[in-house]
């Protein structure tokens, strides 16, 4: 039996699909068997980041709706054997689907795959609803700005409100310079104010615009920073004890002596 | 000088990161009272329960709020006192 794992944000634009699309291929890449799920009726994209976008043939609604069979609407990745994707429907609304219809969903889903990563839309209205109502656990996407973070925490007490306890934290876009020199929320700060377990940090990293234009996910590029911290992130989901990458290790002369003298 | 050494190790309080961080603290403690009103309510009762052993007060004239001026959340209540309790603590020690 596998496990559904609920990638949330409450803001938009702060990573959430680039993060299931990392974390999913991920895990596809270390043996395990993964569907992403996009539940972002009407503003489909989970397909173009996994470069799939040319094969889809049904979406989640035609299956909810039993225009077709579940089989039938999964794509096949084909770098990875385990790989596949469920699409968002372009042309019908968040209300297209029911919070019971996504729990069925998911238990079929979880009998074939071990994880099922479900792409969350934005907000806290249905499309939130019926993102998080078959999953198992939740993961938080923030990036280190006020209203990012004041979002997640809204998330945050939405879902423990409805039974999902415990969600983890991903920090994206994080710039190590910026925070080195007082001008952004280092993920210390940013943990003490969410009182909520850390999952991982991803830097700002200007090969997650390459390879989302090439749709390659960039857990796949061994030379990206933001690749090695999805590629950390994908062991942690499966309980392995991962640590952090250091992020401030290549930051200049200046910085590397302020941490000698002991100024943090 | 001195401002601008701090500023060179990001220790200033008020780098921008430090105002961040202020302004978060503000507005959560007012969202997250937001997302269960229940909150205030549950709090007012237990207020209640402890204040009555010390003394009688006007239940329906309590009013709990969250006040934030300059930088700072207060909590504040106004607790209309009808009456004083004779030998409050012993009561309640033996009650
Ligand atoms: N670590 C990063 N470094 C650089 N760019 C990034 C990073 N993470 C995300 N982006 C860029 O930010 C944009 C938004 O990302 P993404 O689509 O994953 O967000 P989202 O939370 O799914 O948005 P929405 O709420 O609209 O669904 C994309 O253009 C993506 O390439
Ligand atoms: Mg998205």
């Amino acid at each position: 039996m596998g496990e559904v794992i609920v990638i949330t944000s409450g803001k938009g634009g702060v990573g959430k699909t680039t993060t299931s699309a990392n974390i999913g291929t991920g895990l596809a890449a270390m043996g395990y068997k993964v569907v992403l799920v996009d539940t972002d009726i009407g503003l489909r994209n989970l397909d173009v980041v996994l470069g799939l976008e040319n094969r889809i043939v049904y979406d989640i609604v035609d299956v909810t709706h039993g225009h077709c069979r579940l089989k039938q609407a999964l794509i096949k990745d084909k770098r990875f054997e385990g790989l596949h994707l469920l699409p968002a429907a372009q042309t019908k609304d968040k209300t297209a689907v029911s919070p019971d219809q996504m729990r069925e969903l998911c238990t079929e889903l979880k009998k074939d795959f071990d994880y099922v990563i479900i792409d969350c839309p934005a907000g806290i209205e249905q499309g939130f609803k019926n993102a998080i109502a078959g999953a198992d656990r939740a993961l938080v996407v923030t990036t280190p700005e006020v209203s990012a973070v004041r979002d997640a925490d809204r998330i945050i007490g939405l879902l423990e409100a409805a039974e999902l306890r415990s969600p983890k934290l991903i920090v994206n876009r994080l710039r190590p310079r910026m925070v080195k020199s007082g001008d952004m929320m280092s993920i210390d700060d940013i943990i003490e104010i969410l009182a909520i377990d850390l999952l991982g940090v991803i830097p700002e990293d200007e090969m997650i615009v390459i390879t989302t234009n090439k749709g390659e996910p960039a857990v796949l590029d061994n030379k990206s920073r933001a690749g090695q911290a999805y590629r950390n992130m994908a062991r942690r989901i499966t309980g392995e004890d991962v640590p952090l990458m250091d992020l401030y290790a290549d930051l200049g002369l200046v910085n590397r002596l302020k941490k000698f003298i002991g100024f943090k | 000088m001195l401002d601008f050494l701090l500023r060179v190790f990001g220790k200033d309080a008020s780098s921008s990161k430090n105002v961040a961080k202020d302004r978060l603290r503000l507005v959560l403690v007012h969202d997250r009272a937001d997302v269960s009103p229940q909150l205030l309510e549950d709090l007012k009762e237990d207020l209640i329960k402890v204040i009555t052993n010390y003394m009688d007060i006007d239940e329906r004239a309590l009013e709990v709020n969250f006040d934030n001026s300059d930088n700072t959340v207060a909590l504040v209540a106004n607790i209309p006192v009808i009456k004083m309790k004779r030998n409050a603590k012993r009561e309640e020690k033996i009650g």
